[in-house]
């Protein structure tokens, strides 16, 4: 049965092909002077028409960001406990068929990164997995997040799909945030790209951020990852999931990521390229279209790159990170998921922040 | 018999069914609802529920509202 | 695409809502109704007064209409629960209104009893519009409630104040998903047209009718005023933008 976003997805996929094409030129213009944006004006937004008013659509982005943001963003780092992984995700450098040196963290090797992580003044961090539920089990990650707690005040997870129980043994234990990806929301492309594993399940993933949203999940990060399929019908499906969410759950704080593909071990080549304008284009569409979304660049894109986004409407950001195992403390790094772009350490973020009028946000609640 | 009707004591000589109570207040029965110590009492049933002493009865009907 | 909207798997057509009370004249309120259009008619259940040769306020209302029954009077849930059940017995169809009042000051409604009542009467297969005290958390109580629509109110009842609670309202209008109707308080045209213009569904209209002059000629009045704010909003009013110029573009790293 169609029920939760899916039902809303549906509606939407066949159309959405059609939907581009019936985009005139004023339809842009009153997109951007509408002080509340229908789905129709989202369309607009996304779309070739509104390539030549990048500028306009960034002032009112900047507007709007300020006023329900101000100059604060909000730092995090990604800890990789284990890079087993039993999904053939066509595009990942952790892609169970690669041939890549495999671990998964003793406790003692948590805490150790922790306490690196911790020392640079990080309060937020990420805890990520591959998709092997054996070697990073749910029990295992319980006990990850309880020795994170010691260390840090918020605890997100990157992990395969949980069932709703699990969200809630996790958050339990401390786990406040949720992030998970979509890849993309074409359902034959994500069949092609993801070729074996329970990952192959598109409605289980499609479905998690709602089962972790019903049991409670404080943060939940949703994304696509671009390159895979067209980016104007991703995001716009983005768009309407971060929509359904916060509908659906008023009291957790949605927000996106659209990182696009970057090489990795596998050398597996983006299908559909997207430039700089196009990212800059679809995060002033989602800021206009959602004026209190989230919006999370990673550092897979470069440090220009990412001071330049920052007025558009970023409010988080990663630092000092890196996508191996053990990344943070390893002397000889193992292999990384994907190839990191702003090498730049926490203190460096901060103080790039701060030189901009930028407030670096460690913790932003008692915790 | 004495009942409530309204809120207000009465006292009725005779007895009769909610049809013909509402006969005997010269009503034309058409939009009203009667409700017989709280329960809402189904049209189709007037004719055979007699009024009985301790009632109370309310006869309600619809006016201007907001 | 026709601009109907749609309650409780009804569509309607007129956003002007009109409550029937307090007309000096009950046959006035056929030619309000009739001038105004107006689909959607409030009224009230009261007791029968034998000794007043009072006419039956139905007698003056257009088949085609809708009746909401009002709970007012009501002054906690169990009350509200009774006055719908006899509205319902009666005949008039299953549309309550949900007004519960222990204000007697203010007449400000009680937001905590009405959910309870919307609990029991949407169960009950009654379509409720609860009147209520604008405010976005409640108002999606009332919607898991059950509840067809909300009904905020613009200002306290009988004011003629006018949409004073505008800036509440329209962060209910966005995000509620059940029709907005601003109820209450509105006394002139012009401030329902404010009311559609911000993108309320429909707007309910009483005292203002029942104490002007002409009410007739007002009804017309205000049937114009929420047509023609509903026309607004639908046109997409031009946000107002502070034409701060930034000093160097934004975007201009991507040439």
């Amino acid at each position: 049965m169609d029920t939760g976003f899916y039902k809303a997805y549906k509606k939407y996929d066949n159309a959405s092909r059609a939907i581009f094409e019936n985009i005139r030129p004023r339809d842009v213009a009153r997109a951007i002077s509408s002080r509340r944006l229908s789905t129709k004006d989202l369309v607009a937004l996304l779309s070739t028409d509104a390539e030549p008013h990048l500028e306009e659509m960034a002032r009112k982005a900047r507007d709007i960001t300020l006023r329900n943001f101000g100059k604060a963003v909000q730092l995090y780092t990604p800890l990789y406990v284990s890079n087993y992984c039993s999904n053939e995700c066509v595009y990942c450098g952790f892609n169970s068929s690669g041939d890549v040196e495999r671990k998964t963290l003793s406790l003692d090797e948590v805490r150790e990164e922790a306490e690196f992580i911790a020392s640079t003044g990080l309060k937020h961090v990420l805890l990520l997995t591959g998709g092997c539920r054996v070697e990073a089990s749910v029990s295992y990650l319980k006990d990850c997040v309880k020795v994170l707690k010691e260390y840090f005040s918020s605890v997100s997870i990157e992990i395969y799909a949980l069932e709703e129980d699990e969200y809630t043994a996790l958050i339990d234990e401390g786990v406040d945030g949720l992030t998970i990806y979509q890849e993309t929301y074409d359902e034959e492309v994500y069949g092609k790209v993801h070729l074996s594993g329970r990952k192959r399940d598109f409605r289980f993933r499609l479905d998690a951020p709602e089962r972790a949203g019903i049991r409670g999940m404080r943060t939940i990060n949703l994304g696509v990852l671009l390159g895979l399929a067209h980016w104007r019908r991703d995001v716009f499906m983005l768009a309407l999931h971060a929509e359904y969410m916060q509908d659906k759950f008023p009291s957790a704080e949605i927000s996106v990521s659209v990182p696009r593909i970057k090489p990795n071990a596998e050398g597996f080549a983006p299908k559909y390229a997207v430039t700089d304008a196009n990212v800059v284009q679809m995060v002033l569409a989602l800021r206009l279209f959602l004026p209190r979304l989230g919006v999370t660049l990673s550092t897979r894109e470069d440090a220009d790159f990412r001071e330049n986004m920052l007025p558009l409407g970023i409010t988080r950001m990663s630092a000092g990170s890196t996508t191996a195992v053990g990344g943070h403390t390893a002397a000889d790094s193992n292999a990384a998921q994907f190839e990191i772009s702003d090498k730049r350490d926490v203190r460096e973020i901060m103080d790039m922040l701060s030189s901009k009028g930028y407030q670096p946000v460690l913790k932003d609640w008692v915790g | 018999m004495t009942l409530k009707i309204n809120g207000k004591e009465e006292i009725l000589e005779k007895e009769m069914t909610l049809t013909g109570l509402i006969k005997d207040k010269g009503l034309n029965g058409r939009n009203i609802v009667i409700e017989c110590n709280l329960e809402i009492v189904p049209r189709q049933t007037w004719g055979k529920v007699d009024v009985k002493d301790g009632d109370s009865i309310e006869i309600i009907s619809f006016t201007g509202g907001g | 695409m026709e601009d109907v909207l749609k309650i409780g798997g009804k569509e309607i057509k007129s956003r002007f809502f009109v409550g029937t009370g307090k007309f000096p004249d009950k046959a006035v309120v056929r030619d309000v109704l009739e001038a105004s259009a107006a689909e959607v008619v409030t009224v009230a259940v009261r007791r029968v007064d034998p000794d007043s040769s009072d006419e039956n306020i139905l007698d003056h209302i257009p088949e085609r209409c809708v009746l909401m029954t009002n709970t007012s009077g009501a002054r906690d849930a169990a009350e509200a629960v009774r006055i719908a059940r006899l509205a319902k017995a009666a005949g008039c169809g299953d549309w309550i209104k949900i007004e519960v009042i222990n204000d007697n000051k203010y007449l400000l409604p009680d937001n905590k009893e009405t959910i309870k009542a919307i609990e029991i009467l949407a169960e009950e297969g009654f379509t409720v519009l609860p009147y209520m005290n604008p405010d976005l958390v409640d108002a999606r109580r009332m919607v898991d409630a059950g509840a067809a629509a909300v009904m905020p109110l613009g200002s306290p009842i009988g004011s003629n104040r006018g949409f004073r609670t505008e800036e509440i309202v329209r962060i209910m209008v966005d995000e509620i998903k059940v029709p907005v109707i601003v109820d209450a308080g509105i006394g002139a045209p012009s401030e329902a047209a404010r009311c559609m213009e911000i993108g309320a569904d429909a707007v309910l209209v009483n005292t203002a009718l029942s104490a002007a002059a002409d009410p007739v000629k007002m009804a017309e009045a205000f049937s114009k005023a929420v047509e023609a704010g509903r026309s607004a909003y639908l046109a997409g009013i031009p946000e107002r933008i502070e034409e701060a110029s930034a000093s160097s573009p934004l975007t201009g790293f991507l040439r």
